[in-house]
C-alpha cells in the first residue's frame, strides 16, 4: 500500500517512514521543505524495494492543501498526520503569535488537510486516516493547555471523522503517544519509564493500524495515568499544579 | 533548555551538559555557530570522557544511508548510523563491515574518530584503512572533503583524532563480501602467557583472532587464556537454509539497575574466570557460530556496564611494542596480581603494523582490562602507566578517562604534528572535549 506521511521531518515520522518502508510499503513524505526529506527518501529506497516520493507541504498554508493533495502521483491508501508544534507555553500565554502558531499547527492545519483527504477517501470508500494527537488533549493542565487544547480539538475532530467515515468503510485512528524521546522534547527532563523511543512508537502505530484500532495510547501506562487525571473532580483538580 | 546528565559507557565521569541533535547539515551549522565550544558524540560507547564537553552535538539523528555500490562494495553513509543498523542492511545482501570492534552499538563517526580496530587488525588494519572519502564540517563552517589522497593532513588527523578536527558528516568506505552470517570458530586453551604468545604467532594468518585472559592466575599459570580465532564461513559451511539471514540478533537480557558495589569482588571475579576457562573441556574446539556470538558476545546483555555499580568503571587498554610485549605483560599481570586488582574481563590481542598518524595500534600485544572504580584505583593505574611508558607502549584514547597529560605526550610519537593539524583546522579550539582539555591537546 501507499502511505502519505504529513510532517515527515519529525523523529516520529522518520521512525514511522523507516518502519513502513521495511514492511514493504511505498511512501509519500511531505515536509515544508521537500529537500529536507530527500536523504531520508534515499535511505529508505536503498534499504528496501519501495518507491518513496518527497513532497512539499506546508501545514499552515491552508489554501495550498487541496492542490498539494491533487498533485500526488497516486492517491494514498493510508494518510498519517504527524506534524505538530509543542511551542513555548510560557511565551504563548503572553504572545498571541506563538499561541496562534500552536493552535494553527496542531489543529487548524490538521483539520484543513484532513478535510481534503477525508472527502477523497469517502468517495473512494477506502483508506485509513491516522492522526497523531496527544495525551495532553485529554485534560487541560496549567503547564501546557495551549498545546493541550489544540490537541483536544484534534482528538474531537478525529472522533467525529471516525464516526462519519465508518459508514463509508474508511477507518480513522487516533494516536496519543505520551512522552516520546525526540528533538521536540530535547532538554526536557522526561521520566524514562514514561518515555517511548520513536522506533517503539512507530511499531505500535503500525500494528494498531493493521488491527484497525480506534484510539491508541503507545505506552499502556499512559491510559492509566490519563484515566486517573480525568477522574479527578474539577474542584480538586483546579487546586493542583499540574 | 535544561542540562542533561551524560556519561559514556564506563559511567565515569558523569557530567551535566547541553545535548543537541540535528538531521540536516544546515541545522548543524546553525547549532555550531551558536556555541563557542562543542564536541560531537555518537552512541557514547567510548568508555571515558572523549565525547563529553559543555555542549554535546549528538549525531544519532543524522543516520541515513547515502549510497551503496553493490558491484564494488562501496558504502556511503551519514556519520550517525550505527554498526547495528549497517549490519542489518549489509548482511542480508552478502556484505560485512571491513573492521568492527567488540560492540555493534557504535556509530560510523565514532568508529572513524577512534580509528577502531577489530579482531582482524593484524591482517586488515584499522577502520581508517578502508575509507575512500569523508566530509567534515570545520570550525569555519566550511564542509570539506578529505581522503587518503585529498586534504591528506585533515584525513590523517581525523582518523583516530577524537573529533577534534571537526564534525564528521559522512563516510564512504569499502565493505567486505561474505557468503554467510556465520563464523568458523576455533577456540584453543593456553596454559600460560608463553603458550598464548606461541598460539597468536601460529594463527597469525587467520583473519580474526582474540584471546580472553584470566588475569588472576599467578606463577606457572600466569596468563592462562582462551584463544578464539575465526574465518567467515562459506554458505556450505554454515549448513543452514538461508546462510545470510540474521538469526538471534536481538538483545534478550538487560541489567535493570546498577549493581551494588560489592557484587564484583576478588572472589566473584575468580569464580567467573574459572568457569569461563573450564567451560571448554577440550584443548581445541571447533564450531560454527553466528557473527553476533563471535564478534559481539557482550552485546547480548543490554547495559552490562551497570554491573560495575554506580561509581562506574575504567577500561584500561594499552599496547606494548612486540619486542617488549612479553616482558611488559609479565610485569603488568604480576602487578595486578600483587594488588589483587582483578579485572572481570581481560582481552588480549596481537596487532599488526601501526596505521595512522594518531591511531592507537602498533605492532605488538594489546591488553584491555576492566576495573571498577574504587579508592586507590587511579593511583594504581598511574603505576601501570609508568610500566607501559617504560616498555614503549601507549594507552587507547577511546577507553581513557584518567590518563595524565604527560603520559599521552610521551607515548604518542606524532602528538606534536597532530596538534599542529588541529590548530590549522580548528584554530580557536571550537571542537574540544573534557579529554582534549585534560591531555592539553586543545
Amino acid at each position: 500500500m501507499t502511505v502519505l506521511i504529513l510532517g515527515a521531518t519529525s523523529d516520529m515520522a522518520i521512525a514511522l517512514a523507516r518502519h513502513l518502508g521495511a514492511k514493504g510499503h511505498n511512501l509519500q513524505l511531505a515536509a515544508r521543505n521537500a529537500e529536507h526529506v530527500l536523504s531520508l527518501k534515499k535511505d529508505i529506497e536503498i534499504k528496501n524495494k519501495v518507491t518513496v516520493e518527497n513532497i512539499a507541504f506546508d501545514a499552515l498554508d491552508y489554501d495550498s492543501h487541496y492542490e498539494a493533495y491533487q498533485r500526488l502521483s497516486v492517491k494514498p491508501d493510508v494518510a498519517i498526520v504527524v506534524f505538530g508544534y509543542l511551542g513555548e507555553h510560557q511565551t504563548g500565554i503572553k504572545d498571541w503569535k506563538e499561541c496562534h502558531k500552536i493552535i494553527d499547527t496542531n489543529y487548524t492545519g490538521a483539520v484543513s488537510i484532513l478535510n481534503v483527504i477525508a472527502n477523497d477517501f469517502e468517495s473512494r470508500r477506502a483508506g485509513t486516516i491516522v492522526g497523531i494527537s496527544s495525551v495532553a488533549g485529554d485534560r487541560g493542565r496549567m503547564s501546557n493547555y495551549l498545546y493541550g487544547s489544540a490537541k483536544a480539538g484534534l482528538t474531537a475532530y478525529l472522533s467525529g471523522l471516525r464516526n462519519r467515515l465508518f459508514h463509508s468503510g474508511v477507518h480513522v485512528m487516533t494516536v496519543k503517544p505520551g512522552f516520546v524521546d525526540t528533538k521536540m522534547t530535547e532538554g526536557l527532563p522526561l521520566p524514562a519509564p514514561l518515555t517511548a523511543q520513536p522506533e517503539a512508537v512507530a511499531k505500535r502505530i503500525y500494528s494498531a493500524l493493521l488491527g484497525k484500532k480506534n484510539v491508541v495510547y503507545v505506552l499502556p501506562i499512559w491510559w492509566i495515568i490519563m484515566t486517573i487525571i480525568c477522574a479527578i473532580p474539577e474542584f480538586i483538580f483546579k487546586k493542583l499544579k499540574l | 533548555m535544561s542540562k542533561t546528565s551524560v556519561a559514556n559507557w564506563g559511567n565515569f565521569p558523569i557530567i551535566e551538559a547541553d545535548k543537541i541533535s540535528f538531521t540536516t547539515v544546515t541545522e548543524l551549522c546553525d547549532l555550531a555557530q551558536s556555541k563557542s565550544t562543542c564536541i560531537a558524540r555518537g552512541n557514547g560507547a567510548c568508555y571515558g570522557d572523549a565525547s563529553l564537553g559543555s555542549t554535546i552535538i549528538s549525531t544519532l539523528k543524522f543516520d541515513n544511508i547515502i549510497e551503496f555500490d553493490e558491484v564494488n562494495g562501496v558504502l556511503s553513509c551519514q556519520s550517525g548510523v550505527t554498526f547495528d543498523a549497517l549490519l542489518r542492511f549489509l548482511i542480508p545482501k552478502g556484505w560485512f563491515l571491513p573492521v568492527t570492534p567488540g560492540t555493534k552499538f557504535i556509530t560510523l563517526g565514532g568508529a572513524v574518530a577512534s580509528d577502531i580496530h577489530g579482531k582482524n587488525h593484524h591482517v586488515e588494519g584499522t577502520f581508517g584503512k578502508h575509507i575512500l572519502n569523508m566530509e567534515i564540517l570545520l570550525a569555519s563552517g566550511a564542509v570539506v572533503n578529505c581522503g587518503p589522497d585529498e586534504e591528506v593532513d585533515l584525513f590523517e588527523a581525523t582518523c583516530g583524532g577524537m573529533g577534534l578536527t571537526g564534525v564528521i558528516l559522512s563516510v564512504k568506505f569499502r565493505v567486505k563480501k561474505i557468503e554467510s552470517a556465520y563464523i568458523n570458530q576455533v577456540s584453543i586453551k593456553a596454559e600460560n602467557l608463553d603458550e598464548i604468545f606461541e598460539l597468536f604467532e601460529k594463527y597469525k594468518d587467520t583473519t580474526y583472532s582474540v584471546a580472553w585472559i584470566d588475569c588472576l592466575q599467578g606463577g606457572s599459570s600466569l596468563g592462562r587464556s582462551l584463544l578464539m580465532v575465526g574465518e567467515h564461513a562459506t554458505a556450505v559451511d554454515a549448513k543452514v537454509k538461508n546462510p545470510l539471514q540474521l538469526v538471534g540478533h536481538e538483545q534478550k537480557l538487560s541489567i535493570p539497575f546498577n549493581f551494588p558495589n560489592f557484587v564484583l569482588n576478588k572472589y566473584s571475579i575468580k569464580l567467573f574466570n574459572f568457569l569461563f576457562y573450564h567451560k571448554q573441556f577440550k584443548k581445541i574446539t571447533r564450531s560454527v557460530v553466528t557473527f553476533d556470538k563471535f564478534f559481539y558476545p557482550l552485546d547480548f546483555i543490554k547495559k552490562w556496564n551497570r554491573m560495575y555499580g554506580n561509581r562506574g568503571f575504567v577500561q584500561y587498554q594499552f599496547v606494548l611494542p612486540i619486542e617488549n610485549s612479553k616482558a611488559g605483560l609479565y610485569k603488568i599481570l604480576d602487578e595486578i596480581n600483587r594488588q589483587g586488582m582483578g579485572s572481570f574481563l581481560a582481552v588480549l590481542k596481537l596487532f599488526g603494523e601501526s596505521d595512522g598518524l594518531i591511531s592507537f595500534p602498533m605492532k605488538g600485544y594489546t591488553l584491555a582490562l576492566d576495573f571498577p572504580i574504587r579508592d586507590g584505583l587511579f593511583e594504581f593505574l598511574d603505576e601501570l602507566d609508568k610500566i607501559v611508558l617504560q616498555y614503549g607502549g601507549r594507552i587507547y584514547l577511546t577507553k581513557d578517562a584518567r590518563m595524565k597529560k604527560e603520559v599521552f605526550w610521551q607515548s604518542y610519537p606524532n602528538a606534536e604534528k597532530f596538534k599542529t593539524i588541529i590548530k590549522k583546522y580548528n584554530p580557536d579550539f571550537k571542537w574540544k572535549s573534557l579529554q582534549s582539555d585534560r591531555l592539553q591537546i586543545s
